[in-house]
């Protein structure tokens, strides 16, 4: 048996080169000044004070943190009666209905985004609500996928009893089925919110250029300017808030799942 | 659950499904358009598909991102593996510290990822290009192989192996011939999540790929900023063969349980008779 335990030692290695130390060199380009060889290294704070004493970029963050936020309402309010009629299908069904949910999934994402465009592009919508349109397009499956997976784990007896017990389909709803698939809307949001955020083939694609998130600025720095300093600092802000987003939605699920435990 | 819809459940369904498919059907059917419009229908064409079959850049996109696909999919399945194996049998720190450092490229977005990816490669001075595509492929895919393996192995009965040895097996025939064909459903289905993941990919593709070597998400992104119908063909292809792949797995193991419940049931009827 121990010897099995010495096959992890390649990949001990591996993971720490590729991917411990690229992730300390995001760390590291973000507080260091450019043009800085890998010996002398001049550590600043500028590369955040820039961002943050700018008018533009703390902008780009709101707006691509409220874009990402109002996409993951539209999913849940979207992707919740989805979940909801594939559950209550018959058993034998479930399946081929999830297939159709899930089989545009593993077509291309750009591809797909790219499909919107010749619809989007003839109409006379805003670029903000193409962009919408997209990241929900996008998105949107991910969510149902986890919603239904959590209905369909609810055991029909209780819905039984809950009616036994005298109360109405809207009871029902509200406090046994609801509460019940929280933790379904939790890694849904999980699967919509962080990509969203950071997405930036979307709104180049569909918001025609005029329409900057964070991930765009993220790409310009790097593949446009090379400003790789600013650009990592950038990265890292986004990193941090998101971290702090999934830590709060986790936070909130454990709470819903202790008072049920009430 | 109750197992009843209403009419308007069953029209709210159908309706999620045609967002989900009407952009997809409108660009098939445009790839077929004989003039260059994509809002004027004005008659069928292959053209489009022999501009797309003629053009070296679009044929080389795909070629990288097959190629890409099946080299990362390969190392990454052995890799995760391998280590998901040796991890189970490992003291609970080094669990620990794997999934943990797993974790960050699963958790974090793409494009953090990725240009962790392009610093680490443009410090060493290694010239962008296939190889580091390839690589930054491989280390995305093996957290994701060993997340589809792990649950398996958990299931083990850690005696089995143990018997194995006992009985006179190397290391290496217990490990072949014992743990692997417990958990191949969980290596194959590793193996799917690898290969649709690296084929699809386009962000960390983008950035750790060097000059000329584009794949085909790189390629419709870098072509789209003014119309070009040959994109319309390329995504046509694609949608083709992944719903006939999709098809082809999803369908065949639901006829054949449904064969079997058949048989099942004649079985047990003859046995009844």
């Amino acid at each position: 048996m121990k010897s099995f335990s010495k096959m992890v030692t390649p990949y001990l290695v591996w993971m720490t080169v590729m991917i411990v130390v690229p992730m300390l060199m995001i760390v590291l380009y973000a507080f260091t000044v450019q043009g800085n060889s890998v010996l002398t290294f001049q550590f600043t704070l500028n590369n955040f004070a820039r961002f943050f004493s700018d008018t533009v970029f703390p902008s780009v963050l709101w707006r691509s943190l409220k874009m990402a936020f109002i996409t993951t309402v539209i999913c849940i309010l979207l992707g919740y009666p989805a979940g909801y009629v594939i559950a209550r299908s018959a058993p034998n069904r479930q399946s081929v209905m999830i297939l159709m949910i899930t089989l545009p999934t593993w077509i291309n994402m750009l591809v797909r985004t790219y499909a919107w465009k010749g619809i989007l592009d003839a109409s006379v919508f805003s670029a903000e609500f193409k962009v919408y349109v997209g990241m929900v397009y996008n998105f949107l499956p991910f969510m149902i996928l986890q919603i239904y997976t959590a209905l369909s784990k609810i055991d029909p007896a209780l819905i039984t009893a809950a009616h036994d017990l005298g109360a109405d389909n809207r009871q029902t709803f509200l406090r046994v089925t609801l509460p019940l698939s929280v933790s379904g809307i939790v890694s849904g949001i999980t699967l919509v919110f962080l990509p969203a955020v950071s997405s930036f083939f979307i709104p180049k694609l569909l918001g025609g250029g005029r329409f900057v998130l964070i991930g765009n600025l993220i790409e310009d720095y790097f593949i446009s300017t090379g400003d790789w300093n600013f650009g990592s600092a950038i990265s890292l802000i986004m990193a941090v808030i998101i971290l702090i987003s999934m830590y709060i939605t986790r936070r909130l699920d454990k709470q819903t799942g202790e008072e049920e435990g009430d | 659950m109750e197992h009843k819809n209403s009419t308007l459940n069953r029209l709210y369904y159908w309706l999620i499904i045609a967002f989900f498919y009407a952009p997809i059907i409108y660009v098939v059917i445009f790839s077929f358009n004989s003039s260059k419009s994509l809002t004027n229908f004005s008659g069928f064409s292959l053209r489009w598909y022999q501009k797309m079959f003629a053009d070296r850049t679009i044929m080389e996109s795909i070629w990288y991102t097959v190629a890409c696909a099946v080299i990362a999919t390969a190392v990454s399945t052995v890799i995760g593996t391998i280590t998901a194996i040796g991890l189970s049998k490992s003291r609970r720190i080094i669990k620990e510290a794997v999934t943990q450092v797993n974790n960050l490229p699963m958790l974090n977005p793409d494009i953090v990822t990725a240009i962790g990816f392009m610093l680490f490669f443009t410090s060493l001075r290694i010239q962008t290009g296939f190889t580091t595509m390839v690589l930054a492929h491989i280390a995305f895919c093996i957290p994701y192989v060993m997340l589809s393996i792990t649950p398996k192995l958990r299931t083990l009965d850690p005696n089995i192996a143990e018997a194995a040895l006992d009985l006179g097996c190397t290391p290496l025939q217990a490990l072949w011939k014992v743990i692997i064909p417990q958990i191949k459903e969980g290596i194959f289905s590793g193996a799917l999540v690898a290969f649709s993941m690296s084929f699809d990919d386009f962000v960390i593709s983008l950035f750790t790929t060097g000059p000329g070597i584009n794949n085909i998400s790189i390629y419709v992104y870098a072509n789209v900023k003014r119309i070009n119908p040959t994109i319309n063909a390329l995504s046509s292809i694609i949608v083709f063969v992944i719903t006939a792949v999709l098809i082809i797995i999803n369908v065949v193991p639901m006829i054949r349980e449904r064969r079997k419940g058949k048989e099942n049931e004649k079985n047990l009827k003859g046995a009844l008779d």
